[in-house]
């Protein structure tokens, strides 16, 4: 090992590979038998349980958790793919500490709500590990639907459809399909590879093509698909990247957060990602913390998260910013950037103290960056899309754009929040509507 | 401190704690270790006649029923009696009960149902220096098909045969243990009486099975691809137990006849509730088999406190205490109302009270659409049904409406009086009796 946390610069192997296995090993192992069956005993199978609604794929989870209870984990799965058919990914990189674990009744009753996101992956694991696919496909109908955008959404979408007995073409620009589960997590959150085995899984409903390396304006176009195609869905995600808009955003080492967590999970040798001394990160979501938290695993020295509000306006939640914090990572909030400095290079880069309401109050601070990750949100791209509406494609009902036979869903539609789990609602009810309408 | 000292049937011991007549006690290491303990008895494991031992299966000797978190419920075992041969543990059985003298050792025993047999055995044990014999009239498996065991509790005369015996050919106390494998507890205990028992003791085991093996389509525990009903213990016999000694010691006739409570007590609680009901004192052993020996500190800390608190100075102050509260079911007051009351402040909203109410009961919980819970008193029965579901502890009580007050499901006013079904306009006997 040449390079160490000290050396200067952007580099790679700033820590050894057993250290660097030991950082980006698995966040949360999947629960041994035993864990599991303790875990489950703690549910009380509430009635209407608070935990389903707030699930944005309303998984039935009193009843997989009984499931895993009464030793028939696979059943469990089931449960959960029938609802969400990315069940898995789920499990791994659901807030659940907002959502489902956040409104258990064992939350309220004793500040620890059922670890039902652990229990999700134990009993999805089980049955994908064991090789198999609890569905079938109904009989061909004869209709084929496009699907653009190989993420959650898409990939939700087009499961729903084949297995309903659509024909489905998956298109995606990259060269894997996947999407953000595939290039945009971090890679502690899904080890082993497993969002490609994920997706080799799914596709295994039969009547899905995937065609990589096509997008909207690389190959394809939205009037093409409808003419070629009974119908089209469009799961395109946010492909661009805001700028910060201050002087110096050009400067060497300033770079997109989305780009760093892509080029750490497709490398094969993380000694191979180099990573600054000073990192700093720009943003409050999980991208940012996403990034921060790897910067930090890769052995950088010193790595600032800095967010122009306040914690809690954070869209990271607490637990994200927690593990942040555990990790070493300098969490600074009510500071906005005002200029990069460096020459050709970023050596520092300046914030200004604002308050809540983002009023500058003149203070400003100097903090030492050799390397800048921006994540301060995404934007859709792509021409000739349907009509949008504060920057995403506009839906009413289960993903209807404004172009009839057309529908979206995931983060480049209007409504819900951008999460893995309220995409593949999207899709999965998209697909339903599109059922629906193809069947008439 | 309260005093634990227990005085049964002229059995001293320094608390009412004896563990009972199983594999806990069947030899003089694991005694020692129980009277280290702080046990303030044991009933030897039962003794059977001089010749060879008895032969037990080398396969599992036991089947259990599991709570939530693995908790043991229900234990079944198809052991037998000792298979240790009679002189070494009548040799083990002296030398304990000369170390601890304050200690009770009681000897359990089982031998055919002829009197020989038993004028054989008893002078033996009473060389050993024991302070009484339990003759084993319940173990429900396989020395039964023998003659032994339950064969003799389930026959009335055999129990009064046998224990009149025993009584002519020792001058111990004899407790009589009774099998609750019968329709009527009291004609067994009726019969002990009859034949000069100086206590009953119960329940000994209850036939069971406690679960099917489905690979091997065979009962569990499984001997090589058959099993066999066992006698089943622990807390899930607790309440079965509990009916059989108070039915015994609410009857005239055996109201005097000392009890010892035997049947998934667990806890000092248990240990109370039995005694509540007329036991003099109690027989312990799943709960050691599930926890060990040192469980006995807490059934003596909690007995202790809780006496404390009662201001009761020795167990026999509140021994039988709930005893006259027993009754008939037509002995309930029909003119007591109650109702359920949800305290929302505890409701951790699992909404498990209105799946019961509403699924299975009277539909008298409401649900709003932000998950508070409210009983409709006018469709309330006060069945108690959500009490028990609740998962919180107090969080769902019943209140009892004051004599004036409106029964808003019935629309009539409590009655202040008491009225029971034998006085019940619908009771045609009522009627008929006028």
């Amino acid at each position: 090992m040449t390079n160490s946390p000290l050396s200067e610069g952007i580099v790679g192997g700033r820590l050894g590979p057993d250290q660097l296995a030991d950082n980006f090993g698995d966040l949360h192992p999947r629960l041994e038998d035993h864990e599991a069956l303790v875990a489950a005993d703690r549910c009380y199978f509430c009635h209407d349980a608070p935990c389903m609604d707030a699930c944005p794929t309303d998984i039935d989870i009193p009843l997989f958790i009984r499931q895993i209870a009464t030793g028939t984990p696979e059943a469990a799965a089931k449960t959960i793919l029938n609802q969400n058919i990315l069940g898995g990914m789920c499990a791994r990189v659901c807030p659940t500490e907002t959502l489902c674990e956040q409104v258990c009744v064992r939350e309220t009753a004793e500040g620890k709500p059922v670890e039902i996101g652990r229990l999700q992956r134990y009993a999805t694991d089980t049955l994908m590990q064991a090789g198999v696919h609890p569905f079938e496909r109904a009989a061909a109908t004869g209709k084929r639907v496009a699907v653009v955008g190989a993420g959650p959404a898409g990939l939700a979408a087009a499961h729903r459809l084949a297995m309903h007995g659509h024909d489905v073409t998956v298109f995606d620009a990259r060269q894997k399909p996947g999407g953000l589960n595939e290039f945009g997590i971090a890679s502690y959150k899904s080890v082993d590879d497993f969002a490609a085995k994920e997706v080799d899984w799914l596709l295994k409903i039969g009547g899905i093509t995937v065609e990589t390396g096509k997008a909207l304006g690389a190959g394809l176009t939205l009037e093409a698909l409808k003419g070629d195609y009974d119908a089209v869905f469009l799961g395109i995600g946010l492909g661009g990247v805001n700028a910060l808009g201050v002087d110096g955003e050009e400067k060497g080492g300033v770079l997109d957060a989305v780009d760093f967590i892509a080029e750490l999970r497709q490398a094969s040798d993380l000694g191979d990602v180099a990573i600054g001394r000073d990192v700093v990160v720009i943003g409050g979501g999980m991208t940012a913390v996403d990034a921060a938290v790897q910067a930090k695993l890769l052995g950088a020295l010193n790595v600032s998260l800095v967010y122009r509000r306040g914690r809690e306006r954070m869209n990271a939640s607490v637990f994200e910013q927690d593990l942040a914090a555990s990790k070493g990572v300098r969490i600074i909030t009510n500071a906005s950037p005002k200029a990069v400095i460096g020459n050709g290079a970023v050596r520092e880069i300046e914030f200004e103290y604002t308050d809540d309401d983002l009023k500058p109050t003149g203070q400003t601070v100097r903090i030492a960056a050799d390397q800048v990750f921006k994540a301060i949100g995404q934007t859709l791209e792509g021409a000739a899309l349907p009509e949008t509406e504060r920057g995403k494609i506009k839906v009413t009902g289960a993903g209807r754009t404004s172009v009839k036979g057309v529908w979206a869903g995931g983060d480049c539609a209007s409504g819900g929040d951008d999460l893995t789990v309220t995409a593949v609602a999207e899709g999965r009810d998209a697909a339903e509507d599109i059922h629906a309408a193809l069947t008439a | 401190m309260a005093n634990l000292q227990s005085n049964f049937v002229g059995i001293k011991s320094p608390n009412p704690f004896w563990l009972a007549s199983a594999p806990p006690t069947d030899k003089e290491y694991n005694v020692r270790r129980a009277f280290e303990a702080g046990w303030g008895g044991v009933v030897w494991k039962t003794l059977g006649e001089e010749g060879p031992p008895v032969v037990n299966v080398n396969g599992p000797r036991y089947g259990a029923i599991h709570g939530a978190d693995r908790r043991l419920l229900g234990l079944n075992n198809i052991e037998l009696i000792t298979d240790r041969p009679l002189q070494t543990n009548l040799q083990e059985i002296k030398a304990v009960k000369r170390d601890y003298p304050d200690r009770a050792v009681i000897v359990s025993l089982m031998v055919p149902c002829e009197e020989e047999a038993w004028k054989a055995i008893l002078p033996l044990v009473e060389e050993t220096g024991a302070d009484g014999i339990e003759l084993n009239f319940g173990c429900p498996h396989g020395m039964a098909e023998r003659g032994m065991g339950s064969a003799v509790g389930q026959v009335p005369e055999y129990v009064e045969m046998v224990t009149r015996w025993c009584k002519a050919n020792t001058r111990m106390p004899v407790i009589v243990k009774l099998t609750p494998n019968i329709t009527n507890i009291l004609n067994p205990a009726t019969a002990a009486m009859k034949g000069g028992a100086d206590a009953v003791s119960l329940i000994n085991t209850i036939n069971s099975i406690t679960g099917v093996d489905l690979d091997v389509m065979a009962p569990m525990p499984t001997i090589d691809g058959k099993g066999t009903h066992g006698g089943y213990c622990g807390p899930a016999v607790k309440p079965i137990a509990m009916n059989m000694v108070a039915e015994i010691a609410r009857n005239a006739e055996t109201a005097n006849l000392p009890i010892s409570g035997i049947g998934g007590v667990t806890t000092w609680r248990d240990a109370a509730e039995f005694m509540a009901l007329g036991a003099g004192n109690v027989q312990v052993c799943t709960a050691a088999m599930t926890y060990g020996f040192k469980i006995v500190q807490e059934m003596i800390s909690g007995l202790s406190q809780w006496m404390d608190e009662k201001g009761h100075t020795s167990t026999a102050d509140f021994v039988g205490m709930a005893t006259p509260n027993v009754t008939d079911w037509q002995y309930l007051n029909l003119n007591h109302v109650t109702k359920a009351v949800i305290n929302e402040d505890d409701c951790i909203k699992c909404g498990r009270c209105y799946a019961a109410c509403e699924d299975t009961s009277h539909q008298a919980i409401e649900m709003t659409e932000d998950r508070v819970f409210r009983v409709k008193d006018d469709e309330c029965v006060a069945c108690n049904l959500c009490v028990n579901v609740c998962p919180v502890e107090d969080c769902i009580t019943m209140r009892t409406l004051a004599p004036g007050e409106m029964d808003e499901r019935t629309g009539q006013p409590v009655a202040a009086e008491y009225g029971n079904w034998l006085a019940h306009p619908n009771n045609p006997a009522s009627q008929a009796a006028e």
